[in-house]
């Protein structure tokens, strides 16, 4: 059963009564569609996460100094700020 | 016409206030026409005899764009002065008799989805409607560095999320070739900028068939790089294992020129190709083994589309090569597959869209009431997402969530498998599988976009390429209809696939078709 209250919470997506309802309709009929991949046996068969078989690319974790003027441009998409510091509500109440 | 999100809002879909002429002041002339028709090498040797300067040829193109964008709608913003600049930078180096780039002062566009430091970029969402990139994408540093010139961003589905682009929120960009009908998607601005002569070449994205399905429509050739080919950094992510760039261009030459300019191993992009190897093919048409997978020839294709594709497929018989029917089992549950995958990898990547750091934000919109933080996320994601990505990003969520997990994202990785399996094994048989792009000739605007199920069988014959992360070209093999120059003259794609890393091979066999084509 397709708890789209739950999955609208999970995915922070504030929806309207009317929209869950819509959505409810929508996905159980997709979520029927793909019900088709029941239909293969996929015993001892390995997922593909991807397909280039590449592992482990790494760098050096090292912090990079960039300069003033393009930390500005990124703070500048910024929807509030104070001091310097992107503003956000309280994370705890 | 008007579109309405799902929240209500409804706006004016053509006539876009984010795009600014400020061309008349640039371009002194009258009338820069016919440069707008040249491929890159007939630009590229008319710029080195200076039959005309660069600066000449992107007026020509900002007047072709200030010509027909306003009925058409492939730009969401046009970027006249860094073009302009662009161009003054090539022309100095002509005249300084310096080395010129492969792409010198050749104009392009860009999908909106590819970031461009400085310049808008909102991925045809208004989530990101105010959004300036900081940085650019390693392919646009690459363009760059090769000399080309950015004209603007095209018009996109919302997040790459579509086969039409009827799900962009700025409205839906028209088929040049036919403006009642949708140019395809999720690219449709980039296809049908370089089909109506608005740019040489543009850039688009491949997630399901986001290049080739708006190339076939729009009669262009489109190519989807082998995954991992290409450098994803600054490229928004849609599906990470399934996301690639890729070039439109009018002719088959062109594209390889673009690719051949984007393509590369990128230490930005952890999914980048160390090895890619330039495997050059020999190729004599009578060597060439032609796979045709019975499956894609089923029910569901229009008589029309099929007929075209099999007449272009005997062209290539005729000339000697070797066409067998091959058969790929699994193909039925790639659409199903793609569904699962896809909405799955999306729910993680747009997570970032919170109203945190960047794009819209419930804190500085004064019809939202975000009292907490819960709030900032749940009334920005949801005033500010359209329709498309809401759905994708609930399934997506859904389909990872505890206790689904098993029964559809590692299913469908399996199934994956399998389809990654069929390949392969068909490989061993053939060099490339021919097949149509699209079930259907281009269609008409409304038609799909109320029935998402019926929207997502457009992609029927393209997603199994992006799970197998194969490479495939589209490319024009005529028209359907009436005579060319009618109203209902509508283009028609063949799709190209070769095995991981045979691109030349690709160009090489579509080329031969372009030359037999014309002949």
């Amino acid at each position: 059963m397709f708890d789209v209250d739950h999955i609208a919470k999970l995915a922070r997506l504030g929806l309207s009564d009317k929209e869950k309802e819509k959505f409810a309709k929508e996905l159980a009929a997709i979520l029927e569609f793909v019900e088709k991949l029941k239909e293969v046996d996929t015993k001892n068969v390995e997922p593909t996460a991807q397909v280039t078989g590449l592992e482990n690319i790494s760098r050096l974790d090292e912090a990079r100094k960039d300069n003033e003027q393009s930390l500005k441009q990124i703070l500048e998409n910024a929807p509030e700020m104070k001091d310097g510091h992107i503003k956000v509500k309280a994370v705890f109440e | 016409m008007l579109c309405t999100i799902n929240h209500g809002t409804q706006f004016l879909s053509f006539g876009s206030p984010l795009i600014s002429y400020k061309i008349f002041r640039m371009c002194e002339k009258d009338s820069y026409m016919d440069l707008e028709n040249l491929t890159i090498a007939q630009a590229s040797e008319g710029l080195k005899n200076k039959n005309f300067s660069a600066t000449e040829l992107v007026c020509a193109f900002l007047e072709q764009i200030k010509k027909r964008d306003k009925e058409i709608h492939a730009f969401l913003s046009v970027s006249a002065d860094l073009a302009m600049s662009q161009a003054k930078m090539t022309d100095e180096k002509i005249a300084a008799g310096q080395e010129l780039g492969e792409l010198e002062g050749i104009p392009g566009a860009i999908k909106d989805v590819i970031l461009i430091k400085g310049v808008r970029c909102t991925a045809g969402s208004k989530i990101l409607e105010n959004f300036i990139a900081p940085y650019d994408a390693s392919v646009i540093k690459k363009l760059k560095n090769a000399g080309a010139v950015f004209l603007g961003k095209t018009n996109m589905d919302e997040f790459a999320m579509g086969s039409s682009t009827e799900n962009s929120a700025y409205g839906p960009t028209r088929n040049p070739r036919d403006l009642e009908r949708v140019p395809g998607g999720s690219s449709g601005g980039s296809a049908a900028a370089v089909a109506a002569d608005e740019c040489i070449f543009s850039l688009g994205s491949d997630t399901g068939g986001s290049i080739r399905q708006p190339a076939s429509f729009c009669g262009v050739v489109g190519l989807k790089p082998t995954y991992g080919a290409v450098s994803r950094y600054g490229l928004m992510a849609m599906a990470s294992s399934l996301d690639q760039i890729g070039p439109f261009a009018k002719t088959v030459e062109d594209c390889k020129t673009v690719f051949d300019v984007i393509k590369g191993h990128d230490l930005k992009d952890s999914t980048s190709a160390i090895s890619a190897q330039d495997v050059e093919w020999k190729l004599d048409i009578k060597d060439l083994k032609i796979g045709l997978p019975k499956e894609y020839f089923a029910k569901g294709i229009d008589g029309e589309v099929e007929r075209l594709v099999r007449q272009a497929i005997k062209k290539l018989a005729d000339a000697g090569a070797q066409v067998q029917e091959i058969s790929l089992p699994h193909s039925e549950y790639a659409l199903a597959c793609y569904y699962i995958i896809m909405p799955s990898e999306v729910s993680a990547n747009l997570a970032r869209y919170d109203g945190i750091k960047y794009g819209a934000s419930a804190t500085t919109n004064d019809q939202l009431l975000a009292t907490n933080l819960l709030d900032v996320y749940l009334q920005t994601r949801g005033y500010f997402f359209g329709g498309e990505p809401r759905r994708r990003i609930m399934l997506g969520t859904y389909t990872l969530s505890a206790g689904y997990y098993e029964a559809y994202y590692l299913k469908a990785q399996k199934v994956r498998t399998k389809i990654l399996e069929d390949f392969k094994k068909a490989f061993e048989k053939v060099d490339v599988i021919l097949t149509p792009v699209s079930p259907t000739p281009p269609f008409k605007f409304g038609e799909k976009v109320d029935d998402p199920i019926k929207m997502y069988l457009s992609d029927i014959y393209t997603v199994p390429v992006n799970l197998a992360g194969i490479p495939a070209l589209s490319m024009p093999c005529g028209n359907i209809g009436p005579p060319a120059g009618e109203a209902g003259n509508l283009p028609v794609g063949l799709q190209i696939m070769g095995k991981h890393f045979s691109e030349d091979l690709i160009f090489k066999v579509a080329k031969i078709y372009e030359e037999l084509m014309d002949g």
